[in-house]
């Protein structure tokens, strides 16, 4: 992973709340997964900033170096990494997430 | 009939994750990929191991075994992992995977 590509993620993650690395944007996901994720934050009527990988080579390979994970959608809320699709499924199912994107933009630390 | 990144990927999650219950469904057919790719799975592991652990950690072990298969041609790989106590109180219900937007094809 660049060092440039490395300093743009944590910028991306510590900046915002809830930042999810996808393909494809809130308007048009390009991948199933990553449309699942979009559709799930929606719902929970939450601000959240996407980043589309598939416009930067270096932070989709980047992304999946910084978070130790292998696959597209990641999620982040509050700086701390969530998980990929099927997490925040489960996590949402579970009430979970709730929590999390309450705590979240309500300025407590979750 | 399953190809060999399928067969891969069954043999090593039952070698290093004792599972109750192994499901490794080739989803591929539901994307833009050609007929036969292996490139989109989905896994379903019941495992004792994953008693007390966190989703993220229990998809980190998923992901740590299969790392040569995402290195290579699968790029997407769905998992669900629980406990014996979460499998049955599912009753064996396994989540349905959406649709391919068409994503894969630039990537």
């Amino acid at each position: 992973m660049t060092d440039d590509a490395q300093k743009f993620i944590s910028h991306l993650v510590a900046n915002n709340r809830v930042m999810l690395f996808m393909k494809g944007n809130k308007m048009f996901p390009q991948c199933g997964f990553s449309a699942v994720v979009v559709e799930i934050l929606k719902r929970h009527g939450v601000a959240f900033e996407t980043f589309n990988v598939l416009q930067d080579a270096a932070v989709r390979e980047g992304i999946k170096a910084f978070s130790s994970w292998p696959t597209i959608p990641q999620l982040y809320i509050n700086g701390e990494f969530i998980g990929g699709c099927d997490i925040v499924r489960e996590m949402d199912h579970s009430g979970e997430l709730e929590a999390k994107l309450a705590a979240a933009t309500t300025g407590a630390s979750a | 009939m399953s190809g060999p990144i399928h067969a891969a990927i069954e043999r090593k999650l039952a070698e290093a994750l004792a599972p109750e219950h192994l499901e490794v469904l080739n989803q591929s057919s539901m994307h833009s990929v050609p007929k036969g790719s292996e490139t989109h799975f989905k896994v379903v592991i019941v495992s004792p191991l994953f008693d007390g652990e966190p989703l993220v950690a229990r998809h980190r072990r998923v992901n740590a075994l299969l790392a040569e298969e995402l290195r290579g041609g699968v790029h997407a790989l769905s998992i669900e992992a629980l406990t014996s106590a979460q499998w049955r109180a599912r009753g064996g219900a396994v989540m349905s995977s959406p649709p391919c937007l068409g994503g894969s094809k630039s990537g």
